[in-house]
């Protein structure tokens, strides 16, 4: 079964992004899964030990890696 | 009773409480019902009924996704696991952090090959990819039976949050699922997407209210850690603030990968995500979505506020509603309690619907009825899905629940060994089918083995070549899939075994190019999708 939107699809002549944008996504990944570089109690930041901060911060830097690299990768 | 018995104990019924629960409880029966008239079409098509269409813009999937995939059973699961253990506790964070990423990568092609193709789950994939129905039906059987004792355990979300309301008794349970039942019945997959919106917004607000609020009660987030320190190395088994020695530590990383590859097989999340309208709506969200995971993070520091507040129930499910009822005023404790309840309904509702789609798609159409209607596969859905659900509630009011907790943590193992199928097979056609089921085969039968031999804790410790690996059990029997499945390929390829052909087309796979070129939502009759020869 096909549907009709690949047949509109198609005269897209637009040059395909380059998928290396995504190797920056493999930095979560190293920065997350070796815990013996965060698991330490200091340097606390307001009573929160690294461990936990982090971790935390992480959060920001992977949501921000990928925003960046969908946009890279975004056709306009 | 038994069920109960596990995880009750004593509370006063609070009254105010009670009524607001029920209001909200009450007011999203309503959206659920109401659901079905929301961008109306004709629900007896699968994929209207079971992916709500394909339509749904960034907000929805957002608020679908996130209330599909951050269950009820986690907001009581992972801070009671940190008030018991500590830092283990924690790898909700690092998993679903990572898992961003990898669904930034995958799922999109995942999104753009179903869509171009008329795939509802990835049963559906595996099977028009390999020409094979034994394929499909091997992802959908795993598929289901990983379901089942999730959705068993969103009741115990409820289960807590009831008993801690002074709720006795099975009765409320099973009436809350009948109605949960009938609403999914009737407007399939636009009831949760709706009420993940007020489950959300619940969520956030009691969230934030608890962690800006509590630390003033307990002095601040500092004096909270140290009593976490101080309190966690006497446990019964000791817990600990940061991850101790090798052992800890290689369980933590393996953990938060190895459920990060899970979740995104799991038949709910992908329901959630095919039933986004683009594969950049998509690929947008994966940006977005970690907002979540903030709020994962927040909810398990509640198991040390707990810990600080000095709460002490004799099970750790109830250390945060018991944390709330220390803190909060009644009002307000029903709000709390009706987020964690009605954060039940939204994955519950989510996978009785993608079981039901597997069901129907690679058991009823690939074996029973082949020439079933998209009428058939709708009538036969809805009806899968009650089913579904009248098992749930005879798994938590049958067994203890105990079972239900050890067999969800086998579910993961279990749908992990759909990787090599879903995944490779989204990048290369060369797996061989018979070598993908026999790699499964030994996945499925050695995780089971070494989960139960260890009592079902989620670690094994492996001697293997002189190493001692102590890791996620979900790991590695999957690398024993691997090793199997690809060693078979090679082997089978070299003998010539035949092997069907592909319905996919290599074309089928760009994400990059479908999202941007597909037209507004409005335009396309998705209930009636027009066959090209």
């Amino acid at each position: 079964m096909r549907f009709v939107t690949r047949e509109q699809q198609s005269p897209m002549e637009e040059r395909t992004p380059s998928r290396w944008w995504y190797a920056l996504l493999l930095a979560p990944l190293l920065g997350l899964l070796y815990p013996p570089l965060y698991s330490t109690k200091d340097p606390e930041i307001a009573g929160i030990p690294f461990f936990y901060w982090y971790q935390f911060a992480w959060v920001f830097g992977s949501a921000l890696l990928t925003a960046l690299v969908y946009r890279a990768t975004r056709r306009s | 009773m038994t069920a109960l018995a596990l995880i009750t104990e004593p509370h006063d019924t609070d009254t105010v409480a009670l009524i607001i629960f029920v209001a909200l409880f009450v007011f999203v029966t309503g959206i659920g019902f109401g659901a079905a008239r929301w961008r109306r079409a004709k629900l007896e098509h699968l994929d209207e009924w079971g992916l709500g269409g394909r339509r749904f813009g960034t907000v929805i999937t957002w608020f679908l996704l996130g209330g599909d995939l951050y269950t009820a059973y986690t907001f009581i699961a992972v801070p009671a696991l940190v008030f018991g253990a500590g830092a283990i506790g924690f790898f909700a964070l690092p998993y679903t952090i990572i898992m961003y990423p990898l669904v930034f990568i995958v799922m999109p092609r995942m999104w753009t090959v179903c869509r171009a193709n008329g795939y509802v789950t990835p049963a559906d994939f595996a099977r028009g990819r390999y020409g094979s129905r034994p394929v499909g039906l091997m992802v959908a059987f795993t598929g289901i039976l990983a379901t089942m004792p999730y959705i068993a355990l969103q009741l115990v979300g409820i289960q807590v949050v009831l008993g801690a309301l002074g709720v006795d008794g099975d009765w409320p349970l099973i009436i809350a699922f009948l109605i949960l039942a009938a609403y999914t019945y009737q407007s399939g997959l636009r009831a949760p997407a709706l009420i993940a919106i007020v489950k959300d917004a619940l969520i956030y607000v009691v969230i934030l209210v608890a962690v800006i609020y509590i630390p003033s009660k307990i002095g601040g987030f500092g004096a909270m850690f140290d009593a976490a320190e101080k309190a966690l190395p006497t446990r019964a088994k000791p817990g600990s603030l940061i991850p101790a020695g090798a052992d800890a530590q290689v369980v933590y990383a393996t953990l938060a990968l190895g459920s990060a590859l899970a979740l995104f097989l799991y038949p709910h999340a992908v329901t959630a995500v095919l039933s986004a309208k683009s594969a950049q709506t998509v690929r947008r969200n994966t940006a977005l979505l970690p907002a979540y995971t903030f709020l994962l993070g927040l909810i398990a520091l509640l198991g040390y506020m707990a810990i600080a507040r000095g709460v002490n129930p004799s099970n750790p499910n109830f250390a945060v509603p018991d944390l709330f009822l220390s803190v909060f005023p009644s009002w307000f404790v029903g709000v709390a309690f009706a987020a964690i309840a009605i954060g039940a309904l939204v994955p519950a509702a989510v996978m009785s619907i993608a079981a039901a789609n597997l069901f129907t798609r690679s058991i009823y159409k690939s074996y029973l009825r082949p020439r079933a209607t998209h009428a058939d596969e709708a009538r036969v859905a809805k009806l899968v899905s009650l089913l579904v659900k009248v098992g749930a509630v005879v798994i938590i009011l049958a067994l203890p629940t105990k079972y239900a907790i050890e067999l969800q943590l086998l579910g993961g193992v279990w749908i992990l060994q759909t990787l090599p199928a879903i995944v490779i097979g989204l990048y290369t056609r060369w797996m061989h089918r018979w070598a993908l089921v026999a790699g499964w085969a030994v996945g499925m039968v050695l995780g089971t083995l070494m989960a139960a031999s260890q009592d079902f804790a989620p670690a094994y410790p492996l001697d293997i070549f002189g190493l001692h690996i102590n890791a996620y059990t979900g790991v590695f029997a999957l690398a024993a899939n691997l090793i199997v499945a690809l060693a078979l390929t090679a082997i089978l390829r070299e003998a010539g075994v035949a092997d069907p052909g592909d319905e996919t087309r290599a074309s089928d796979y760009d994400e990059l190019a479908e999202g941007a070129a597909l037209p507004a939502p409005a335009a396309e009759p998705a209930s009636e999708p027009a066959p090209v020869a």
